[in-house]
């Protein structure tokens, strides 16, 4: 009974990667990260998640607080700090985000106080729904491998 | 002799950020190679052993820092030292120039490409970085160890054996016997195909 569970869970974790690729959320590079995980680095992608949320969460705080003062704004630290999450995105296989922070960063290159915001709350958004996928995808993944152990 | 053909290579990646760290830590050692990482241009000088006011390794670390290094991979877009500082630092120095070097970047501009190119990097490799990249690299691994080994036949005829007592072959050897080799256990990857969920 519970070999047929870990089945179940097996095309609940597939359909949901479908959807994240279909949607454009996560691309083949997020693949690769589980291709890198094996008994010697068992929690590999765990760990590089956990490196990305945490990161990422700081470098969203760090621009919505320099886009605080419409004055003064610092667009060129903005910028430093897109290209930072850009470049973790794409390692990680999160194209979506990815490719608000390309858009984001033409705002503030045009030093577009008003742009920025609005790509700000895209990030923000898009950024909260890869989070959340993701935590659904990794509980989905340790429910089927503790079918699988107990099977 | 045959202890030091076995011993795997020894990568020194350069990368300022974490997860990219992680992930060419990850995609070097699941292709067999010993791997170093730091975290910037002038930590991996420190590495190598060649400090700002020295052309050679300082004799009082070379007991410590001297572990060969086979090849550098590096990152462009770095903060303070960018990655073609480092290459260009590298092939400035007498003791290091003949390490490859290999540059990453995020940004596909062949300006920035060429540059490097020019200034003796063997490869440009485009981030993100993918497993299929790291069988780019052995290759110019072996061509520079060939050349060395020519050298050193050649120099053989005309040097007296006896007074050649520092060198990075010697420190390799000695790296050997401090028994530096790392773990050689070859992953299994899955056996599905990409498109499958099933995570080992």
């Amino acid at each position: 009974m519970l070999g047929m569970g870990a089945g179940r869970w097996e095309e609940d974790m597939s359909r949901l990667l479908a959807l994240l690729f279909h949607q454009g959320v996560l691309d083949e590079h997020f693949m690769q990260l589980q291709q890198l995980q094996d008994e010697s680095s068992p929690n590999f992608v765990s760990e590089v998640i956990s490196i990305y949320f945490r990161e990422s969460e700081k470098l969203l705080r760090n621009i919505r607080t320099l886009l605080l003062d419409r004055e003064c704004t610092d667009y060129k630290k903005i910028g430093v700090y897109l290209n930072h999450l850009m470049g973790s995105s794409s390692s990680i296989g999160a194209n979506l985000v990815r490719n608000v922070c390309v858009a984001f960063r033409a705002a503030s290159e045009h030093c577009n106080w008003a742009g920025c915001l609005r790509s700000l709350a895209v990030l923000e958004h898009e950024y909260c729904y890869l989070k959340n996928k993701l935590h659904e995808l990794f509980q989905v993944y340790y429910i089927q491998t503790i079918c699988m152990h107990s099977s | 002799m045959a202890v030091a053909s076995e011993a795997p290579f020894h990568v020194l990646a350069v990368d300022d950020s974490l997860i990219d760290r992680k992930l060419i830590e990850r995609l070097l050692k699941t292709s067999s190679f010993q791997v170093t990482t730091v975290e910037s241009g002038s930590k991996a000088l420190e590495f190598l052993g060649l400090r700002e006011d020295l052309e050679r390794p300082s004799s009082a670390t070379s007991c410590q820092h001297e572990i060969e290094v086979n090849l550098v991979i590096t990152d462009y877009c770095m903060p303070e030292m960018s990655g073609y500082d480092l290459l260009k630092k590298i092939k400035e120095s007498s003791a290091f120039k003949d390490i490859p070097v290999v540059i990453m970047s995020s940004e596909n501009v062949p300006a920035r490409i060429n540059r490097c190119l020019e200034e003796g990097a063997e490869e440009f490799l485009l981030k993100p970085v993918k497993l299929s990249d790291m069988n780019k690299l052995r290759p110019h691994i072996l061509k520079g160890k060939s050349k060395e080994d020519q050298q050193r036949s050649n120099s053989n005829n005309t040097i007296d054996f006896s007074t050649i007592n520092s060198g990075s072959r010697n420190n390799k050897r000695k790296a050997n016997e401090e028994g530096l080799s790392p773990e050689r256990t070859r992953p299994r990857f899955s056996n599905n195909s990409t498109n499958s969920l099933t995570v080992l």
